[in-house]
């Protein structure tokens, strides 16, 4: 081909070669608006500002937490020993004594004051006892607490922590009362403690510390594993572990901490713990009440969420279903009922679910009954309008036949029309009760029941992130199994209309009965 | 039938008496069937009735006569509050208290002009959807080529494509609107992340299906003259999908609207925070104003983008749906 015949060409077909000045910007155009309009977003909210303030630390942090969960040992500085301390709801129990952080004990003498309340010499955990017998006795009431105070010093001698090593990942801290240790990998730093003033390293610091003041806390740093700070009075750890604690049993639970085996034993053998009830229902119990995870009202309030979207869609197919015969301008042939039958389904849907969930929520006090009435009139509404288009594009044949044949008009209804449109009504209700069940989550969290409100409990106390993501499995889980339900019943009834459906799926079939 | 109308009807052939009752169980089972498909859904119906109704903080018989006393309480102090509500305009029963502060929120654009408070909400809402709809079709659109199988030889990026799809589909909005409010603190752009991470889910499952149905002889035309990858995409499928595109991306749009409302009444900012606020505290003349700002744009969001899908693929145009 030379130039002359791709001239010809071109001459002979101008709308292919010299498109419209519209075609031919449309493209550009399109994409300078879209452009533009981004730009005009990012001003509009700022975005940059918001950027920049964003925490990405806590974002790090917080998505970590969705996996795993940290233990924070305290160990604080006493005069000449250490006592170790967890925090209150640890998820090691009432005694924690794990194998990664090693005590060494020593017996040691140490000045108690005698005061009237031996408040200093509290101590919570309870491995280390120093409440020797009969130490604090009260010789002399009237001295006031304080290191200066002339009070009677009576010494004690007792077992207690002198050293302790807590192992991390890569590295381990060694405390003893004045002198820090800190190791990562060949690295390794020493803390010289000034109690209650300072703490100073004796050499200069890697990277993985930081320390903003000499003399100031340190920050130490294990990556994901594990963080420490080292204070003047005290060294925490926080130790990160992969899993979720506690997630059968919690530590109040008499079948916790113990191996699957032996907890199964229990259950089917052993001796009743309570004697009130079987071990099984306790263990069931105790699972349904666990306190960290609270399986029992979790799997509630989920059920709550499935039944919303079950009820709203399933009484919303059921009143749309003769509104949208009132609606259908081919079966009704007044237009005024058609009109007003039409404009309801609009205002039904057009006045968000949002708002009919606020205010069911007033009306019925919070719980699924708001949220189920909220799918239920909005979804009346979505229904109702492509339920009657559904109608309005049935084809008259068939009606025409089975009035042929002298039916009345109800039997021509039943006949005619009804085998036309109910496979598309099904999937069409299939389709919103699978969407439903999205929809549900969403608006439980502004009161109108089920999951929602419980996951954006836990998401806005922002230490929860496990038990938000175990939500979110959950949710996906039913998500997952009700689309599989849904698409499988639409893929048999559009199968039994037996219309020319080439390799179209289920899905946009539904959404665009036309 | 009864046993008469078979006397009567004519005698069958032996093979028309098969048919007839291979007919006739046939119709039994179907009939079968439905009762017992409708005698289930009844009963999942009734219990899931009385299983709301017990865990719902007040139970249904005991409320309903009271439902309809939230609108009475909406009853303004004359008719002309919400509108004064509305545009920002001061109100003659304004006793500094929040219920009547209505000038309070005006946006001013200069001395004098401003946009009134929920209108400037209004739009954040609008905003919002829009900007995540766009963003979330622009990833949406690109990846959707990737799931669908007469474009993409490769059956692992094929189906790693389809399932991130949809899991990012699945996967709660208000989760991803919560983790972003933690570390950007309150405002649009927790929503914003959340509809378009819904919406790139949404859009590129619906349109892969579309750009599985398309013709493919321009792609086959294309690759004869030796066009690559993206040329046989750019010429050959997108010309033939684009008005389907745009037509989910309105549709969706729509959607979008809806889902940052909702997402702005959990702390999102937008009209929706501006309505749960003003019902929650029971501020009537402003709820009216919200609602009906609110309802109106909603019409008129969904009749633009009814007309200009209807202008796009004509008859077969998309109903609404909510096209997940």
């Amino acid at each position: 081909m030379n130039a002359d015949a791709i001239n010809d060409i071109a001459a002979r077909h101008p709308d292919a070669f010299r498109r419209s000045l519209w075609k031919r910007y449309a493209t550009p155009t399109g994409i300078l608006l879209c452009i533009t309009y981004t730009f005009y977003c990012a001003w509009f909210f700022s975005v940059a500002a918001v950027l920049e303030k964003a925490n990405w630390n806590l974002a790090g942090a917080y998505l970590a937490d969705w996996v795993s969960y940290e233990i924070r040992p305290d160990i604080e500085f006493k005069d000449n020993h250490l006592t170790i301390d967890y925090s209150r709801f640890s998820k090691l129990g009432s005694n924690p004594n794990p194998d990664w952080v090693a005590k060494q004990m020593a017996v040691i003498e140490r000045q108690v004051e005698a005061v009237p309340a031996p408040a200093i010499a509290t101590n919570k955990s309870s491995q280390d006892s120093f409440m020797a017998p009969g130490a604090p006795t009260a010789e002399n009431p009237a001295a006031p607490s304080g290191q200066s105070a002339p009070a009677v010093p009576e010494t004690v001698r007792e077992n207690a922590v002198v050293a302790a090593t807590v192992t991390l990942a890569d590295g381990q801290i060694a405390v003893t009362p004045n002198l820090v240790t800190v190791t990562r990998g060949a690295e390794s730093v020493v803390f010289d403690i000034a109690k209650d003033s300072s703490v100073t390293p004796r050499t200069p610091l890697p990277d993985w510390i930081e320390q903003r003041r000499p003399g100031s806390t340190a920050y130490v740093s294990f990556g994901f594993l594990g963080r420490a700070e080292v204070q003047n009075d005290e060294v925490v750890v926080w130790r990160r572990f992969f899993g979720w604690a506690n997630f059968v049993f919690d530590t109040n639970s008499p079948f916790w901490g113990k191996p699957f085996s032996e907890v199964a034993s229990l259950i089917v053998s052993g001796a009743r713990i309570d004697p009130s009830r079987s071990n099984a229902a306790l263990a069931w119990d105790n699972i349904l009440n666990n306190a960290e995870w609270q399986h029992g009202d979790v799997w509630l309030k989920l059920l709550q969420t499935i039944v919303m979207a079950f009820v709203g869609t399933v009484l919303a197919s059921i009143v749309a279903f003769p509104l949208a015969f009132l609606a259908a301008r081919n079966v009704t042939p007044s237009r005024i009922a058609n009109q007003v039958t039409k404009r309801f389904f609009d205002f039904l849907r057009s006045v968000d679910m949002l708002i009919w969930a606020l205010f069911f929520t007033r009306g019925f006090g919070p719980g699924p009954l708001a949220g189920m009435s909220a799918i239920f009139f909005t979804d009346t509404g979505t229904l109702g309008k492509l339920y009657s288009e559904a109608l309005e594009n049935i084809d008259d044949k068939q009606r025409e036949g089975i009035r042929s044949v002298g039916a009345t008009p109800a039997m021509v209804q039943r006949y005619g029309v009804l085998p036309q449109v109910l496979p598309v009504f099904l999937s069409q209700s299939l389709y919103f009760w699978e969407s439903n069940t999205r929809s549900a989550t969403i608006i439980g969290a502004v009161g109108a029941g089920g999951i929602g409100l419980k996951l954006w409990e836990a998401m806005r106390t922002n230490t929860n992130w496990a038990n938000v993501f175990y939500m979110v499995l959950l949710i996906l889980l039913v998500v997952f199994v009700f689309d599989n339900i849904s698409s499988y019943f639409r893929r048999k009834l559009m199968g039994s209309v037996g219309n020319d459906e080439r390799r179209v799926s289920a899905r946009p079939r539904a959404a665009q009965i036309a | 039938m009864s046993a008469t109308d078979v006397c009567r009807a004519p005698a069958l052939s032996l093979e028309g008496a098969t048919v007839e009752r291979h007919w006739r169980d046939l119709a039994a089972r179907r009939r079968l069937y439905t009762i017992g498909g409708l005698a289930f859904l009844f009963l999942a119906l009734s219990g899931s009735l009385w299983f709301a109704n017990e865990t719902n903080a007040g139970k249904f018989f005991d409320r309903l006569p009271h439902v309809a006393d939230f609108f009475a309480e909406l009853k303004p102090r004359d008719w002309f509050d919400p509108a004064r509500a509305l545009f920002d305009l001061s109100s003659p029963y304004d006793d500094g208290s929040l219920k009547f502060d209505y000038p309070e929120g005006r946006v001013y654009l200069t001395q004098s002009i401003y946009i009134p408070e929920y209108f400037h909400r209004m739009l954040e809402t609008l905003n919002i959807a829009l900007f995540s709809t766009l963003v979330g079709a622009t990833f949406g659109f690109l990846l959707c080529f990737f799931a669908a199988g007469n474009i993409t030889a490769n059956r692992w990026l094929r189906f790693f494509t389809r399932r991130f799809l949809e899991i990012v589909r699945a996967f709660p909005e208000i989760v991803i609107a919560g983790f972003f409010l933690a570390i950007f603190s309150l405002g649009p752009i927790p929503a914003i992340i959340a509809v378009s991470i819904h919406t790139v889910g949404a859009l590129g499952k619906m349109s892969f299906e579309v750009v599985e149905n398309a013709d493919m002889k321009p792609e086959e035309g294309l690759r004869a003259v030796g066009a690559n990858w993206v040329e046989r995409v750019w010429f050959g499928i997108v010309p033939q999908v684009l008005p389907n595109f745009i037509s989910y991306f309105l549709l969706r749009f729509e959607i979008n609207v809806r889902a940052s409302t909702i997402l702005g009444a959990v702390g999102a900012g937008g009209i929706g925070e501006s309505l749960r606020l003003s019902i929650g505290r029971g501020h009537e003349a402003k709820t009216i104003a919200i609602v009906f700002l609110l309802f109106c744009t909603i019409v008129a969001v969904d009749q633009l983008s009814a007309w200009l899908r209807h202008r796009l693929v004509g008859r077969q145009a998309f109903a609404y749906g909510r096209g997940e």
